[in-house]
Order: structure tokens, then C-alpha cells, then sequence
């Protein structure tokens, strides 16, 4: 499969990508490691007429202490995450959920920040980070902007982005040992998830997030509710899907779905 | 681009894939297109060192970087300690995903030179084999890592 002709061009930075977009339009995306828009190019689901590679903007891949959070490139690699002594020893939920995207060739080029901003519900990582109130920072041709993950993730690949922004960082806080857990559910080793939970401890209280239980990653909020009021693990799993409308796909139908994620948020409770 | 340490230049569309660069513009048919959706791992060579699904990277992104496919892997008559392994314990049936197996092979031991069983099969999800033979797969690539070892 062949992808629709598109102009290839280069940037060397973000400012150059941002002026780049300006000058393409709407119809000009940017790529990042790849991994998920060439596949939709492939299939001519999405069919860009210019594609601005920010591949090479190495400046913006790094993993920072930054005293009270850590900050991340939106070009780091799932590869640099899964082996980052930083984030094993201040955010180790991040860590392990990056070890479990893909296979080894996809964490060899996808890219965190290219995981965000492709949006997609059914990603591993847009729930972790949504799980640990995360922010991102958006540049733009008049600036730059946070945005905490509450309010990114809007519709199905739809997000807070506007066309011309460039998501350039990630930014989340430092959690020290605090304990996590990520439940996967898939038929096939190297797969998306059919769904997903992650908890985490997050000051004193208990964060859960779902991965493809709607048409963004979601929070489950009556978990936490029903977790805050003193519900058992096992009690307050048994709200995971409430409020959410599953996905019907070849994978799993609605019902499927809410039933593994009442399953899957009761063992990543019980894991934590 | 290098290829197999040979320099590379061709002018190409810039949709052109790499597995077509490499099949089409280099004539290094030794990477396989199997699925074409970034699954089955067929297409695995590796850029500046690392596996990747070749299917699913444009020939552009890999201007200026070092690849190496299945052509390239042996030193001249002598095959690498992973071809030699998957020779000797019978790592191929069809063959099809074999040149994917061993270049992920070797972006595994490179990044974990002495794997335990379990993290060679998480290392290679990423590569199917249709005729199933995982066993002795799995078997060649614990083979290899002790060979590699045992030459350091």
C-alpha cells in the first residue's frame, strides 16, 4: 500500500515547522516518528497534501528534572521513556507503559508527543498521562501555551491543538516510588488495546484511566469517587464503565469492553 | 543514505517507502513486504543500528542514516553469529520472515545481550512466522546471545 502523493518537507526546528505549517495550510501535517500516521496514509485515511517532518528536531527530545516535574520532548522516543533512570526513579508509571506500546521497532521511532496529539483512545500512553495530570505545552506562531491532559483530549483524534501548533513538551510531576499499575487487554502480543486501565497514587489519593472505553482517553471518574468515599478495590471497579460508550469494533462489542474494564481497573487496583 | 555501508542516491517520490527504496531503487530484495501494516515484521532492518519496520518509514526519513538489510548483515563469506544460529538450529521453515527474525534478532542482543526466554519472546512480538515455528526461533536466538557472549 501506497500512501496518496504528498510534498515532503524538512524542518530544523520548531519555529521553522510552525512557519512551515503557516505557509501549507491546513492540509499539511506534521510527522513525527511516523508510527501512526503512515500506517492511516497508507490506507488513504488520511491523505495530507504536505508533510512536515519534525523527525530531525533533536532539541526536542530529551527527559529533564526540572525540580518539581520532569519535562519531556515531544520527540522522545517510546525507546528513550522505557529506558530513562529519571522517569524509573520520579515516574515509573510512565516508564512501564511506554515499554508496552507496540513491539521494539515501533518504540525504536514513535514518539511520546506524536502519541498525544494523534489523540487516538485506543493509545497506551494519552491514558498514563492523563492518569498523572499531566500538561503539554503547545507552540504556536504567537506563542506558546499549557494545557493540562483534562482539557487536551477532545474527540475522536480530535484535540485542544489548533492546526498550527506544535506540541513541544510534556510535563508531568514528580511522583517518587508512588505506586501504579497498567492492565492490557489484547489478543495479539504487539497490539493496540481492545481496553485498558491504568492506576496511580497521586498525593494521597487514586487516579484511574481508561484506554478505548470512548472516543478519547477517559478518566473513570466513579472509580475514584466511589475509591475516595473508602469502596473496596473490587466495589469500586465494578463502576469502571460507568458513563462511558464503548467502541463497538471486530475486537470486542460494548458490553465486552465495559465487562474488561471492570475487570482490568479491579486488578490494577488490587496491583497498587 | 548508506546502505550496508555503501553510499546510496536516488531521486524518489517522496511517498516512496523505504522497503521499496530498498527493493526497488537499491535491488536489495532481501527485505520481505509481508503484511504492509506495520504487524508482521517481514520488512525489520535496521536504522543507524536499530530495528525498524521498514513499511512504515518514508525513504526520506532515512536520508543520511546507516541501514542495514539481510544483504549487509555477513562479513563477506562469514555469517553472523545470528544467521549462523538460525542455520543451526533450524530458525526457518519457509524462510519468508526469516531476514526480518534475524535483523530484529540483532536489535534485541544489542540491546539485551543475554536474554532470558520470556524477553526474547517480548523482544520479537513485533515479527510473525506464519509456519508458526517460534520454538526454534526462540531457541536460535538464546543460542546466538551465548554465542555472541562467549566471543567477548
Amino acid at each position: 500500500m501506497i500512501p496518496a502523493a504528498f510534498d515532503y518537507v524538512r524542518a530544523g526546528s520548531a519555529a521553522e515547522a510552525i512557519s512551515l505549517i503557516g505557509e501549507h495550510g491546513e492540509d499539511a501535517k506534521f510527522l513525527a516518528g511516523g508510527m501512526s500516521l503512515l500506517p492511516l496514509m497508507k490506507l488513504r485515511l488520511a491523505t495530507p497534501s504536505v508533510l512536515i517532518d519534525v523527525g530531525r528536531v533533536r532539541d526536542l527530545s530529551y527527559v529533564r528534572d526540572e525540580g518539581n516535574h520532569i519535562a519531556i520532548g515531544a520527540l522522545t522516543r517510546h525507546r528513550d521513556l522505557e529506558t530513562s533512570a529519571l522517569l524509573g526513579r520520579e515516574c515509573g508509571l510512565l516508564r512501564a507503559v511506554a515499554a508496552q506500546v507496540g513491539d521494539n521497532q515501533v518504540r525504536h521511532r514513535g514518539t511520546i508527543g506524536g502519541s498525544v496529539a494523534h489523540g487516538d483512545p485506543a493509545s497506551d500512553l494519552p491514558a498514563a498521562l492523563l492518569a498523572l495530570d499531566a500538561a503539554f505545552v503547545l507552540q504556536g506562531p504567537s506563542g506558546t501555551r499549557s494545557v493540562p491532559a483534562s482539557e487536551f483530549f477532545r474527540g475522536f483524534l480530535e484535540t485542544a491543538m489548533t492546526p498550527d501548533e506544535l506540541l513541544t513538551e510534556i510535563q508531568v510531576h514528580k511522583r517518587g516510588a508512588a505506586a501504579f499499575a497498567y492492565e492490557k487487554f489484547n489478543r495479539r502480543a504487539q497490539d493496540w488495546a481492545i481496553v485498558g486501565a491504568v492506576a496511580a497514587r497521586v498525593n494521597g489519593g487514586t487516579h484511574v484511566a481508561l484506554v478505548n472505553m470512548g472516543s478519547t482517553p477517559l478518566r473513570a471518574t466513579a472509580v475514584e469517587t466511589a475509591l475516595a468515599q473508602g469502596a473496596s478495590a473490587a466495589d469500586a471497579a465494578r463502576e469502571a464503565a460507568a458513563g462511558t460508550e464503548p467502541p463497538a469494533d471486530l475486537n470486542a462489542s460494548p458490553e465486552f469492553r465495559a465487562h474488561l474494564a471492570q475487570v482490568l481497573v479491579r486488578r490494577a487496583l488490587e496491583a497498587i | 543514505m548508506s546502505v550496508n555501508g555503501s553510499a546510496q542516491d536516488h531521486d524518489v517520490e517522496d511517498r516512496t517507502l523505504l522497503v521499496q527504496y530498498l527493493r526497488e531503487a537499491c535491488a536489495l530484495t532481501g527485505t520481505k513486504i509481508g503484511c504492509d501494516t506495520s504487524s508482521c515484521g517481514a520488512c525489520t532492518v535496521l536504522v543507524d543500528g536499530e530495528s525498524v519496520k521498514s513499511c512504515t518509514m518514508l525513504a526520506a526519513q532515512a536520508d543520511g542514516a546507516a541501514i542495514t538489510t539481510i544483504e549487509g548483515l555477513a562479513n563477506g563469506d562469514e555469517w553472523h553469529p545470528v544467521q549462523t544460529a538460525f542455520h543451526e538450529n533450524h530458525g526457518l521453515q519457509c524462510g519468508y520472515c526469516t531476514a526480518g527474525m534475524v535483523l530484529a534478532t540483532v536489535s534485541l542482543l544489542d540491546e539485551i545481550p543475554n536474554p532470558t526466554e520470556r524477553e526474547v519472546r517480548l523482544g520479537l512480538e513485533g515479527n510473525l512466522c506464519r509456519c508458526t515455528g517460534y520454538h526454534n526461533i526462540v531457541k536460535s536466538v538464546l543460542a546466538a546471545a551465548e554465542t555472541m557472549q562467549g566471543a567477548k
